[in-house]
């Protein structure tokens, strides 16, 4: 079954679309800064934006920190919300359940699909980011990449590219397990109704929610348990040392989350009636 | 009927053995249908016992349940306030073209998504091929082969992927033998040319038959199909019913749910009729259609007819004449010997429509004020 739907993502022209969607923005970025070469001012923008103007080397990080607060989270729910009320809509849920595949076994199907998915969307980020990076900025000698002054503690530290590589890998895994937090959400919601829009804007309302009681002092309280309050906590992978806390208890809140909403698509789904 | 006896019998001998026997016990009970034929007023007990004995019978078992692919009891299923299925015992026999009629909304479609397991009943039990059902329904899944409202299939990719995919979704079958089998499931309903054309493309006739196809894939040894013939023209009809017909020939069980009378009138041996939810009726074809004890009589003299025949005519419609008569060729003789003229003289049996219409009340989708 997993092979199957996997046969399906990859057939799917909107994987593609989605995917060249997310590459196509901070490519349009890299250009105008290129072209301008004006940086963001410090504190604002997206992190790394003007330390790539003298490194291109760091785009990929640049681009995450892009793709990350919105775009990535609102393709992973669309295609997650879409997941099992998709099938729905379409009359092949009946089918597949009938052939027979067992509930549970769909949903773990839908689930590695989903973090192929990920994997997929920032690979594809990261190549044509750091292709990009180094075709409008250049490289810096291969002595090593300075990490940049606006989000080290210690401006002018350098490291190897081994080891930027090694942080890079840390950042990814920690976005696919945020993004995975997002797709159960929208999985559960998608177990429920038999619209993919409803599934996928119901994800995404819960995720603006977060956005804005993290940023209000009124609801400093429950600032600890939003789902979306460390997601950016992976730019800590580019200090030095790493500094972990924040990984640490994002990576923590997003398990949890994950493990929760899953059991509960879980329990939703294999007690549902499939009588759309 | 025990659990344990089915279980039993449902190893895989006894369902080779099941499997050869289907044709031949369809044959005789045909045949017997055959030979009776315009046999009179005797007609009805020799068809009805021909119709009754189903391929138990032959066995000389005396438990007439000992070959139900299908039996629930007491199957009902609320929707909240609104009940969709009620109480329902159903009884589907090895070997059946078993034909569930009723108007749309009547609860079919929910019946039969709880046979699948797609939908769980509020009370009642369900058994399918002597496995309980939703507990163990994953055990029967692959030998059945369903049509559930409407074909499903992935609008961007061909009939050919689409077949493919839902092959390797489940259990069952080699890698190597999927080509084949999606060939071979193409080509029984039609679909042997299709090309790369997304099924989106295709027309409801296609679809339909695509969904077919994906249900015949594991050649099933019982069929589920609710409204097969949707979308399709006289021609495609035809064509699946004479598809059915052979694959029942050949061992299957179906179970055909339509809202169209002519559909299974024309296909069917035993008959279920559904109402607002409850099975108002369920009984052989043969034995719903009995004479009505009367033999029609179309003359062009219908007056010299009712004149002769007096008190015995009950009916009369135009030129044609009902008459209360245990036997047409006797009375044919009789109006023969009188000199009066018949262009037809048949038995008349009560009619599919008018037996539905005995037992259902109004039509579920009228809305009175």
């Amino acid at each position: 079954m997993i092979t199957v739907e996997l046969a399906k993502l990859f057939r799917r022209p909107r994987t593609y679309v989605i995917t060249g969607l997310l590459c196509a923005l901070p490519f349009i970025v890299a250009v105008f800064l290129a072209t301008t070469r004006v940086p963001p001012p410090p504190g604002q923008g997206g992190a790394f934006l003007s330390a790539v103007l003298s490194n291109g080397a760091l785009y990929p990080a640049a681009a995450m920190a892009l793709v990350m607060p919105v775009f990535l989270p609102v393709s992973v729910a669309v295609l997650a919300g879409d997941a099992v009320a998709g099938e729905a809509t379409a009359g092949t849920l009946r089918y597949l359940l009938v052939r027979p595949v067992g509930r549970t076994r769909l949903l773990v199907a839908k689930l590695v699909s989903l973090v192929v998915f990920v994997l997929f969307a920032i690979v594809a980020v990261l190549v044509t980011a750091y292709v990009t990076g180094l075709a409008l900025f250049g490289s810096e000698p291969s002595a090593g990449v300075a990490l940049p002054a606006d989000v080290t503690s210690l401006s002018g530290v350098t490291i190897t590219p081994a080891g930027l590589a090694l942080r890079m890998a840390g950042t990814v895994a920690y976005i696919v397990i945020s993004m995975l937090s997002v797709a159960a959400i929208a999985l559960f919601l998608s177990t429920v109704t038999d619209s993919g829009l409803g599934a996928a804007m119901g994800a995404l309302a819960v995720l603006v929610t977060s956005q804005v009681l993290a940023t209000l002092d009124a609801a400093a309280a429950v600032r600890p348990y939003l789902p979306t309050r460390y997601w950016l906590a992976w730019i800590d992978f580019f200090r030095d040392p790493v500094l972990w806390r924040d990984i640490e208890r994002g990576a923590g809140i997003q398990l949890v989350y994950l493990g929760a909403l899953l059991l509960a698509a879980w329990a939703a789904f294999v007690t549902r009636d499939v009588a759309n | 009927m025990t659990t344990k006896r089915t279980e039993e019998r449902i190893g895989p001998e006894e369902q080779a053995e099941a499997r050869i026997k289907a044709p031949k016990q369809q044959r005789s009970k045909a045949a017997k249908e055959q030979s009776s034929k315009g046999a009179g007023a005797k007609e009805h007990s020799a068809t009805d016992r021909a119709g009754r004995k189903g391929p138990s019978g032959e066995k000389g078992k005396s438990e007439p349940r000992e070959h139900s692919l299908i039996v629930t009891r007491g199957l009902t299923k609320r929707y909240g306030r609104i009940t969709a299925v009620d109480g329902v015992g159903l009884e589907v026999r090895e070997g059946d073209r078993y034909g569930l009629l009723g108007p749309n909304g009547s609860g079919k479609t929910t019946l039969v998504r709880m046979l699948l397991g797609l939908v769980f009943a509020t009370r009642g039990e369900i058994e399918v091929l002597g496995r309980p059902v939703p507990s163990r329904v994953r055990e029967v899944l692959p030998q059945i082969g369903a049509m559930v409202e409407g074909p499903g299939a992935y609008g961007h990719l061909s009939g050919r992927t689409n077949l493919k995919l839902f092959d390797a979704a489940g259990p069952g079958g080699g890698r190597r033998d999927r080509m084949r089998r999606v060939d071979a499931a193409l080509e029984r309903v039609g679909l042997a040319g299709v090309d790369r054309r997304p099924v989106r493309a295709y027309s409801l006739g296609m679809r339909q038959r695509l969904g077919l196809a994906g249900a015949l894939l594991r050649k099933p040894r019982l069929l589920v199909l609710d409204e097969p013939t949707n979308g399709l023209d006289p021609r495609g009809i035809r064509e699946v019913r004479d598809l059915l017909t052979e694959l029942n020939a050949e061992g299957t069980t179906v179970l055909l749910s339509s809202h169209l009378l002519g559909e299974i009138n024309a296909f069917c041996t035993r008959v279920g009729v559904m109402d607002r939810g409850r099975l108002v009726l369920q009984d052989d074809l043969a034995g719903l259609r009995r004479p009505t004890g009367r033999v029609l009589v179309s003359t062009p003299a219908p007056e010299r007819a009712v004149a002769l025949l007096d008190g015995r005519v009950e009916t009369r419609d135009g030129t044609t004449i009902g008459v209360r008569h245990a036997d047409a060729a006797a009375l044919n003789s009789e109006l023969v010997a009188a000199g009066i003229p018949v262009t037809e003289i048949t038995v008349e049996r009560r009619s599919l429509e008018q037996v539905v219409l005995d037992v259902t009340s109004t039509s579920s989708d009228r809305v009175d004020a």
